[in-house]
């Protein structure tokens, strides 16, 4: 059976991971916001299709370059709503710490190769 | 080898020890996908989450109606349409991301005999019976068209999960299906407060009153075939 043989496999490979705190702005990216926004960042990600308003593009100098630091901390923490954008976007400052709300700005900026 | 890393394989150890021979077989074979014991958060921080294949199973016994699980373990179906999240099935495409077919795991179906004591043993897994008996819920009245607009347009479920079969996002699970395979006071505890569950979910903590968690539940219950 396949699936024997992978068990004590899948448990070692996840013994191999050193246990860590520091976590990256990319790696909050891939887990939170892929699903929407897209792993190239692109606001085409798998969930984009079913979406009335399509989700931001990440990679857009121009977009998120309109856009502060600040308003970008506000939209994370309270969602689309808090500036009058779509309720689509999810309040996630239940989720996350504000720490890693600044890690995911920073890597924001990152993507877009922009300033605020 | 760390301490941590002793625990996951002492735990399989363990869980295959204490079962008959095939359940063991097929226990010992969740735990290579599914956590079965609630991982160390405070240590691992969201890089848990990235490691994660399957479902957490460590809180199946508070989560999951147990004739659905037996009967889902012998014939099992696709409940999440892109497979389990961040590690999904999905590839980036000129046309963005989409959902690779090939890549999505099928799940090994269960004997009859397995299935039930694979269901009998995580049906035991209930660390978060407090978190059950703070819910209050009794089914409600909704009219449907109601709940499609308060589930796809003000609350904006959609975006991730499917209300009817092939219409919604693709990053949760199917939700027409869950009322069926999940007990009601735990979908109300789930939507009220994710984390309580899950340190690590991708599930959004909403901000909402009990009555709005509520009117989800009564949605949930309405397009997934259950009761007035």
């Amino acid at each position: 059976m396949k699936t024997l043989a992978m068990g004590p496999i899948a448990l070692l490979a996840l013994c191999a991971a050193a246990p860590t705190q520091a976590e990256t702005g990319e790696e909050l990216y891939h887990v939170y916001c892929i699903q929407c926004h897209g792993t190239a960042g692109d606001g085409r990600g798998v969930n984009a299709a079913a979406m009335d308003v399509l989700p931001r593009a990440h990679i857009d100098p121009v977009e998120m370059g309109a856009r502060q630091d600040a308003d970008l901390n506000k939209v994370i923490h309270q969602g689309g709503k808090s500036i009058n954008k779509s309720v689509l976007m999810p309040s996630w400052g239940h989720n996350l710490t504000d720490e890693q709300v600044e890690k995911l700005v920073q890597h924001l900026r990152v993507l877009c190769n922009c300033g605020g | 080898m760390s301490t941590h890393c002793l625990k996951v394989l002492a735990l399989g150890a363990a869980i295959a020890a204490a079962m008959p021979a095939g359940a063991a077989d097929a226990q010992s074979s969740c735990g290579g996908c599914h956590a079965l014991s609630e991982p160390d958060f405070a240590t691992l921080g969201v890089v848990e989450r990235l490691q994660r294949q399957a479902p957490p199973l460590w809180f199946a016994g508070n989560k999951y109606k147990e004739g659905w699980l037996e009967q889902w373990l012998q014939a099992p179906t696709t409940i999440l349409p892109a497979g389990y999240f961040p590690n999904a099935a999905i590839t980036h495409t000129d046309e963005g991301d989409v959902v690779d077919p090939a890549k999505l795991h099928q799940h090994d179906a269960l004997s009859a005999a397995d299935a039930k004591a694979v269901a009998d043993e995580l049906m035991a897994l209930k660390p978060h019976d407090d978190l059950i008996a703070a819910m209050n819920y009794e089914p409600g009245n909704l009219a449907l068209r109601m709940g499609t607009m308060d589930f796809r347009k003000f609350k904006g479920c959609q975006a991730c999960h499917h209300d009817a079969e092939g219409d919604g996002g693709f990053s949760g699970p199917e939700l027409y299906t869950a009322w069926q395979r999940l007990q009601p006071a735990f979908i109300a505890s789930f939507i009220t407060d994710p984390r309580a569950w899950d340190t690590n979910t991708i599930m959004p903590q909403m901000e909402m009153n009990e009555a709005a968690v509520y009117k989800l539940v009564d949605y949930l219950r309405l397009i997934g075939g259950g009761e007035q």
